[in-house]
């Protein structure tokens, strides 16, 4: 079997999602592609039961906001690995802020239960079909999601802070 | 019984007079049970503190207790998030009276560095503090020093204070429940 470079990954998935592959590039040799949403949980689908690429490790789920890029505000990225073939791939998915969901993953990689917990809990972002979409490391009663970019660092309605003790004036 | 110069006596031939107040509380300061809460750098030192350098149990504190129903001292050291705040009121409710509460650290003083949405600004928003001890984190001597600040208090506060007006009320702010203690 030749060895499978980036590039040979790409054409793969490529081929067999023509429409879906949005934009690649390869940061410090690490291939990331850009998919469609809709997509995402298919494509990752396919990757786990491809026969010669054989992604079974998903490494990681993160979010990142992007207030200023219309559209797209949020992000969800997949880190993956097939611990087959040695090599890592990084799966980006875009989503307007009207409608922050995706599909869950859960069903493919049970180890991304806690992962899109955490990107709810920051993020607000809804896995649509997780089994407990609930917050995992801020308190239940929170009414906002903190890592967000929408919030002043100095946050001046905060009332549960003495400035007192933080050598600063209010005014 | 070199401590018992700390407390007013009357001294005569063959006995010994004082206030039981007085005798109850030099027997109480010097046999606290202390709880440990530490959830973070400010618990090593407390660590050092109980170890054989600083030597905690000098002061006939060598006894953690680690069941709140047997601790007379609750000694919070590290950053108490918003969402630990709700079990260390469980923990201070569930301590007998009489208690007292040591806050170690600029953490559970006053919510430290961590100047944000996760973290209470200080365990005073949800139980009362008896003695505050500064510091990021606070060497053994300043701990020591605020236990001994402690001890004052337990030597001189009224046997009875948990009975009093002032400590309803501020247990009421707390919204802390307490007996009343008319049964007694």
């Amino acid at each position: 079997m030749e060895k499978l470079n980036n590039e040979a990954i790409l054409n793969l998935i490529q081929g067999a999602f023509p429409n879906d592959v949005l934009f690649h590039e390869e940061p410090y040799g690490l291939l990331t592609i850009e998919v469609t949403a809709a997509k995402g949980h298919e494509i990752i689908e396919w990757l786990k039961n491809h026969e010669t690429l054989s992604v079974n490790y998903l490494t990681n789920i993160a979010a990142v906001h992007y207030p200023e890029d219309a559209g797209r505000e949020f992000a969800v990225v997949y880190q993956l690995h097939s611990w087959k073939n040695l090599f890592r791939l990084r799966i980006k998915c875009y989503l307007p802020k009207e409608n922050v969901s995706i599909a869950s993953l859960v069903d493919i990689f049970p180890g991304a239960n806690w992962m899109e917990r955490e990107s709810y809990d920051f993020f607000g972002v809804e896995f649509i079909g997780h089994p407990d979409m609930r917050r995992i490391l801020n308190e239940d009663s929170m009414d906002y999601f903190p890592m967000r970019k929408e919030y002043a660092l100095e946050d001046d309605t905060r009332e549960d802070k003495d400035d007192r003790y933080f050598g600063r004036n209010n005014q | 019984m070199g401590k018992i110069d700390d407390v007013e006596v009357i001294n005569g031939e063959g006995y010994q007079l004082t206030t039981l107040d007085k005798a109850i509380g030099l027997a109480r300061a010097n046999s606290v049970w202390p709880l440990p809460f530490a959830t973070s750098c400010c618990g090593i030192e407390f660590m050092a503190t109980m170890g054989s350098a600083y030597d905690l149990s000098r002061f006939g504190m060598e006894r953690m207790s680690f069941s709140p129903r047997q601790a007379d001292l609750l000694i919070v050291a590290g950053t108490i998030s918003k969402k630990l705040g709700p079990v260390l009121k469980k923990v201070y409710e569930q301590m007998s009276e009489p208690k007292w509460v040591l806050s170690v650290g600029a953490c559970a003083c006053s919510g430290g560095i961590f100047d944000t949405y996760s973290v209470l600004q200080g365990i005073d928003r949800i139980i009362p503090v008896d003695v505050y001890v500064p510091g990021c984190p606070p060497r053994p001597e300043q701990i020591i020093d605020g236990v001994m600040n402690i001890h004052e208090l337990v030597k001189n506060e009224s046997n009875r204070r948990r009975y009093s007006d002032e400590y309803k009320h501020l247990m009421q702010n707390y919204n802390i429940e307490i007996e009343d203690g008319k049964a007694e």
